[in-house]
């Protein structure tokens, strides 16, 4: 049974005027240069790789770690790296403002926990949240609770049964043999 | 309560109640995959479903269009997989020859009014041009469409969009699709369907359909449709070698999440400029721009109507100096309609570079990419940095594009 109340540390990402950064896509998160790489073990070292101020992103984050970015997040061609390349880190939950339609798929198709959350930049300067913050994440009612600020941020969309459903068996494939 | 046009086509494929934002199991019509996306398709394949059978190989294809014919070993290999994994599954391959598989989709009437479609292009919801369900999703959404026949789908809330007023050459449908990409915006439909009406959008004939039905993807949408009007049924109905064909409409208390009206009168030619599709004035507006290349082509303007236009100010002239200019026919249906009504030889007399049909051009597949500094102006539907190669991509209809071919900077078609 998979956990369904989340926990650890939280990287917000942010351009250099602290403000979240929206429509990151999916050559920012995997660039197109690595695309031959298929072992996921090595796909974690070139994630967020070609995003402007996250480059080294990889060798920072640790397994367990959050990401709280804007909207639009994973537009652009579809690429399950850009995926994979987070699950490779150990990367336990992605909370965005939205997501492109084949991105949040590709995600939720490989049990990888992501939810929507209008995280405004007024939390972000108000310190209702920032990176290095212990969130508590249920995925059943969407609630985010910032341990660290003691703040509970709002807006936060649980996951969807089917989400629930994939997320609990592993991923699409395993969920399929079980119906 | 009564259901809008996707609301309708998904309770045709599912026994569970269809409301927006509802997530049901919905059946699939077609599933296929391209030479992008193919390849994983198959590898999942054969690790999950080991010496299984796909749900239906009469509703199974591949349609290669990206690198066609491969131009590198990895492509080849690729495409090499997918025709090895249908020959053993009695799946249909619709090869390098072809050209777009959206388009053969419909060519080959196998997509009609009311189906639903999966595949690995994200412009399959151009569909929308017959009023199907055409989605574009990762492989592993493919494979499992391959499996089972089926796949998750959230009900999109419906935008009904309806177009006051009338175009006439020289503005066309893709001038149309640009200026409601600027009402909207790069996420003015985000997640939504869009149902199109008025009297300019009955007009549309099937190429037009496509030009305007392929930009939801750039709107952000899930998927726009057009109820079908009588020539468009008389052309599903012929292509599908004559199918049950039923017209869907919306209910009369259909509910809407939004709508909308938007005015064409007085509309001019318009012009998208880099860095992104969303980004439009009026081709009036735009001075002194030289170009270095033009491309005529792409899943939304590569139909033979939009290459009689082009044909039509190009003939008797010549592509201007110090420009190349290609031009990508959708398949090779369109390419052989080209030939045999003599516009190949005009473009050829003008100087332009005719390739063989595929999405090349357009997605940085087998013809032509931007070098630094580069200006192209294209008929594609995408110009964000890197689309095709490190220049600069401005993207216009099928009249602009030859009028700006011709004085070698971007110009208005009059």
């Amino acid at each position: 049974m998979k956990e369904r109340v989340i926990v650890g540390k939280v990287w917000v990402i942010t351009n250099e005027k602290s403000e979240l950064i929206n429509d990151i896509d999916t050559d920012q998160i995997f660039h197109n240069a690595h695309l031959a790489v298929t072992d996921i073990n090595l796909m974690g070292q070139y994630a967020f790789g070609n995003l402007k101020g996250w480059e080294d992103f990889s060798q920072k984050a640790e397994k367990g770690d959050m990401i709280v970015a804007g909207k639009n997040f994973g537009c652009g061609s579809s690429r399950q790296q850009a995926v994979d390349c987070f699950i490779s880190l150990g990367i336990s939950l992605l909370i965005c403002g939205s997501f492109g339609a084949i991105y949040k798929r590709n995600a939720i198709n490989s049990g990888f926990p992501v939810i929507s959350c209008s995280v405004t930049n007024s939390y972000i300067r108000e310190n209702k949240v920032n990176t290095g913050d212990i969130l508590e994440v249920n995925l059943e009612t969407g609630k985010i609770f910032d341990r660290t600020t003691n703040q509970e941020i709002g807006g936060g969309k649980p996951f969807s049964k089917v989400q629930m459903d994939i997320y609990q068996a592993g991923n699409l494939f395993k969920y399929g043999s079980e119906i | 309560m009564g259901k809008t046009i996707i609301e309708k086509i998904i309770s045709n494929h599912t026994r569970e109640n269809v409301a927006p934002r509802r997530i049901v199991w919905m059946d699939l019509d077609i599933r296929s995959a391209r030479d992008f996306g193919g390849p994983n398709v198959v590898k999942n394949f054969e690790r999950e479903y080991s010496g299984e059978k796909v749900n239906d190989p009469f509703r199974t294809c591949f349609t290669f269009d990206l690198v066609v014919p491969a131009k590198n070993i990895p492509y080849a290999n690729n495409q090499q997989i997918c025709r090895k994994f249908a020959e053993g599954q009695r799946i249909k391959v619709y090869d390098v020859d072809r050209g777009i598989g959206s388009h053969i989709l419909l060519e080959k009437g196998l997509c009609i009014p009311g189906s639903t479609v999966v595949g690995t292009d994200s412009h399959l919801n151009i569909l929308g041009a017959v009023e199907a369900l055409g989605q574009g999703m990762g492989d592993q959404d493919i494979t499992f469409a391959f499996k089972t026949g089926k796949t998750w789908f959230e009900v999109p809330e419906t935008i009904k969009i309806n177009i006051k007023g009338t175009f006439s050459y020289p503005v066309t449908a893709k001038d149309l699709t640009l200026a409601v990409l600027k009402k909207l915006g790069a996420s003015g439909a985000l997640g939504k369907a869009i149902e199109f009406y008025g009297e300019a959008i009955e007009n549309l004939s099937l190429a037009e359909r496509i030009t305007l039905c392929s930009m939801a993807t750039e709107m952000g949408a899930i998927c726009a449709v057009i109820p079908p009007n009588k020539a468009i049924l008389d052309y599903c109905k012929q292509r599908s070698e004559n199918r049950e064909i039923e017209p869907i409409f919306a209910d009369s208390d259909a509910e809407y999440r939004q709508f909308m009206e938007i005015d064409i009168n007085g509309l001019q030619p318009q012009i998208s400029v880099p860095p992104r599709p969303d980004n439009i004035r009026d081709v009036s507006e735009i001075k002194e721009v030289k170009i270095d290349f033009a491309f005529l082509g792409s899943c939304t303007n590569g139909r033979f109507e939009d290459f009689e236009v082009a044909a039509e100010i190009l003939k008797g002239k010549k592509v201007a100096s110090g420009v190349m200019m290609s031009a990508v026919p959708a398949t090779r249906e369109v390419y052989g309609e080209l030939l045999e009504k003599g516009l190949l030889k005009i473009f050829f007399d003008a100087g332009v570079i005719v390739s063989n049909p595929g999405c090349g051009g357009c997605a940085s597949g087998h013809i032509g990419m931007t070098g630094k500094g580069e200006v192209q102006i294209s008929t594609g539907n995408r110009n964000f940095p890197g689309k095709q190669g490190a220049g600069f991509t401005y993207l216009a209809s099928p009249a602009t594009v030859a009028a700006s071919a011709v004085y070698g900077e971007i110009v208005s078609p009059e």
